[in-house]
């Protein structure tokens, strides 16, 4: 047991390092055991500590601690500094903690120079003292926040029915929400337009969105401005073009022109993908070829019916479109620019202050969902917790194409490419900045972009990057980095310049 | 000679739909799929290359299992039929009968008042061809809520039949009754109660019949549309699973449960009809 109990920073004869001459419970315990020359067994021990903790009792040495002068009995505080070493409940063991790290603080995390300090003036003195010049109850009432009861356990999140929802709907069949204290419903929703409707209109506490659709919707492009917030992203790559089988010879996209094409919303990556990608080959995707808004679940009909050339499209319907003999998949986003993003996880602004507890559980089970599909191992399992009618209602076999990445490309091949998909929770600032960059050069917003800014406001790193290192998974220090796609390189410190620097652009 | 009639008229519907669904069956056999497949066509499927419309054994084995078990509750996207069907009837229940409330009071104001029906009338004949679904995104925004959102679109489509038909019935009521009813020196609520009321009554239930119907038709669409529960939501979940077979079944279904609604109401408005 790797488990040191927390000893009274007021009290000048504990020793917060737990060194030699330390009296609390579990060195009290280790000492015994040497001089008894015999191991306490692990139960034995953790009821002795347990016992200790919560009782105050098995430590004599503290005894003195509670003989202590009492000079100043007003604080809250003074009194928990008095008592020896008695932690009721969970909530004073964390009020323990934070009072600990703001006394170590005060000493330079010099440990002797505080019990020489604490022995001299003592330690109610002290606890009133610091109680009277730093706001020991809100700091304490801060870091609860984030760590407390959540104010609402009952949840209900959209989700349309795409893999890129992996984590946010594999955590109601495989219990992450449950692990985190929440009851969360999960929605299916027909399409964008109405899980972003559904948001601003509270229904849907948090929902599964498109990482452009936060930006768009607190800046009000496209929809009624409402302040939303993007903290974690679900999955990257994992989309792809899909083409009619009847334009098999057709694989230079210089043949498109003419070609009507589907996205699943004017805010998505698809959309910024497509238009990159076929303007990149010189066509313009405004003229030389049409773009519908189609939602992801009515691809493959629309494909069939012929209404669509082909689409670029979120997976399983890439997938289930070679499944259906009715398309063959012509590249892989992932190919177009490796490891970009795809849909997030968001939720307005007022759930992030009103609900701090809600929020940063259901942040939790979700970065905790998302590392758990991002390992290849677990992709199998997955397949089949989230295929059912409750969920996305698609063949297992092609759900689990998709994610293990051993798939058939409906041209006569299978291939093996295992980060078809994956999943990584950071919402970097850069990959935002990108995002707005095709925003202004397709025309959806105009003016003076203040590129950073509004990535930084609404992609909240910060937050992703707390709750990644809380569950301990290593989170990255920066938030821009370059891209490179297509060959072209992009430099979040240069936005203007790169959307300048394109040949076809509606600016 | 009529029940001989009638007996073999039920044969030959039988015999056309027997010969039909045979038809279809055997038109849409799947290849016998014995031979081992290579990793491709596993990926793939299987072998048959071309995606077929499900024979109606499919059909009626489905319908089988769907109504052997129509409530169950696997969830919230998984409801059974019976559910979904109870949800969207309760929906368009819930919309008609606030629609008659809305409607009846107003068409007869309009019936008995030219100078109502000539204010009024502009609004009524550019509010009256709006498609009901068109009102949904406006819906949405404003009343914030998808559940109040489709019963408001099914208000709002089954409010016109009942109020042009109430305000027609009103004013074609027989002159000699309501001048009768004066010369009784009844009050005109009393009138309106007992005089015209029941001899308008046929033609309100008319109205209220045609409602029904396209409340029903609007549903499906609306519940499309917005998600979340009832049989509209139902065959859209089918069909981004691109099962024809649940489609089918879920499109006999929407049948069935018209024609009840429709039956209902036309056994009520036997009961107000009259003859002269």
């Amino acid at each position: 047991m790797s488990f040191k109990s927390l000893g009274n920073p007021f009290d000048g004869e504990s020793d917060l390092t737990h060194g030699p001459s330390c009296a609390c419970p579990s060195c009290a315990c280790a000492h015994e055991q040497a001089q008894r020359g015999t191991e306490y067994s692990a139960s034995e021990l953790t009821a002795r500590l347990e016992q200790a903790a919560f009782e105050g009792t098995g430590q004599p040495r503290y005894q003195a601690a509670a003989e202590l002068p009492v000079q100043q009995p007003t604080h809250s505080d003074i009194r928990k500094a008095q008592d020896t070493n008695t932690l009721e409940s969970p909530e004073d063991v964390m009020d323990r903690v934070v009072e600990s790290a703001i006394v170590r603080a005060l000493f330079g995390q010099n440990d002797a120079s505080r019990r020489a300090f604490m022995k001299t003036i003592g330690g109610g003195t002290m606890a009133a003292v610091l109680g009277s010049l730093f706001p020991m109850e809100a700091a304490k009432a801060a870091i609860k926040d984030t760590l407390g009861k959540p104010e609402k356990t009952k949840l209900k999140i959209g989700f349309v029915p795409i893999t890129c929802a992996t984590p946010i709907i594999m955590s109601h069949p495989m219990g992450f929400y449950q692990k985190y204290g929440l009851d969360v419903d999960v929605i299916k929703t027909a399409g964008w337009a109405v899980a972003r409707d559904k948001s601003l209109s509270g229904e849907y506490d948090a929902s599964h969105m498109l990482t452009p659709m936060p930006l768009a919707m607190s800046m009000g492009a496209g929809s009624t401005a409402m302040p939303f917030r993007m903290p974690l992203v679900e999955n990257i790559n994992g989309q792809a073009i899909v083409l009619h089988v009847k334009h098999k010879d057709k694989r230079d996209p210089k043949q498109w022109k003419g070609f009507k094409f589907g996205v699943p919303f004017d805010y998505s990556m698809h959309n910024f993908l497509l238009r990159y990608y076929v303007a990149e080959f010189g066509l313009d995707p405004d003229k030389d070829i049409q773009i519908r808004v189609v939602p992801p679940p009515e691809m493959v009909a629309n494909l069939r019916a012929g209404n669509l050339d082909g689409y670029l499209s979120p997976d399983p319907f890439n997938q289930r479109a070679v499944w259906e003999k009715v398309g063959f998949l012509h590249t892989l986003t992932k190919d177009i620019w490796e490891g970009h993003p795809c849909c997030a996880f968001a939720c307005s602004e007022k759930f992030t202050t009103e609900l701090p507890n809600t929020y940063g559980a259901l942040m939790k089970a979700l970065v905790d969902a998302t590392a758990y599909s991002s390992k290849a191992e677990n992709r199998a399992e997955i397949s089949k917790a989230i295929a059912p009618k409750n969920y996305l209602n698609q063949p297992e076999a092609v759900i689990a194409q998709v994610l293990t990445g051993k798939y058939a490309d409906g041209l006569g091949n299978v291939k093996n490419d295992p980060e078809r998909i994956d999943f990584d929770p950071f919402p970097w600032h850069s990959m935002g900045v990108w995002i707005l960059t095709q925003m202004k050069r397709w025309g959806y917003i105009s003016g003076d972009v203040n590129y950073k800014g509004i990535a930084e406001e609404v992609y909240l790193a910060s937050d992703a990057r707390r709750i990644m290192n809380d569950l301990g998974y290593s989170a990255p220090d920066h938030t821009y980095e370059k891209y490179t796609i297509m060959g072209k390189e992009f430099d979040a410190d240069k936005a203007e310049e790169y959307v300048n620097s394109f040949a076809i652009k509606r600016t | 000679m009529l029940h001989s009639l009638n007996v073999r008229a039920t044969l030959v519907s039988l015999v056309m739909l027997i010969a039909l669904l045979g038809v279809w069956e055997l038109a849409n056999q799947a290849p016998d799929a014995s031979k081992a497949l290579t990793e491709y066509e596993m990926l793939m499927g299987g072998a048959d290359q071309e995606a077929r419309v499900p024979p109606p054994s499919a059909v009626i084995g489905l319908a089988y299992d769907e109504l052997s078990n129509p409530f169950y509750d696997a969830g919230p996207n998984d409801k059974g039929i019976g559910i979904q069907l109870g949800y969207s009837v309760y929906r368009v229940l819930t919309g008609f009968f606030l629609a008659a409330l809305v409607a009846i009071p107003i068409g007869f104001l309009i019936g008995m008042s030219p100078l109502m029906h000539k204010a009024l009338n502009p609004f009524i004949q550019v509010l009256r061809p709006i498609s009901p679904l068109a009102w949904m995104p406006l819906a949405l925004f404003i009343i914030k809520d998808s559940e109040t959102s489709s019963i408001f679109v099914i208000f709002i489509c089954s409010i016109w039949p009942m109020l042009i038909n109430t305000a027609f019935g009103v004013a074609g009521v027989r002159k000699d009754w309501v001048n009768v009813a004066r010369t009784h020196e009844l009050s005109p609520l009393k009138t309106a109660f007992t005089v015209i009321l029941p001899a308008a009554a046929p033609t309100i239930l008319t109205g209220m019949r045609i409602s029904i119907g396209i409340a029903w038709l609007v549903i499906v669409a609306a519940e499309m549309l917005v998600g979340g529960t009832g049989i509209g939501y139902y065959v859209w979940n089918e069909w981004n699973n691109l099962d024809l077979t649940s489609v089918i079944f879920s499109i006999l279904m929407i049948g069935v449960v018209g024609m009840l609604l429709d039956l209902a109401l036309s056994a009520v408005t036997r009961l107000v009809q009259y003859q002269e």
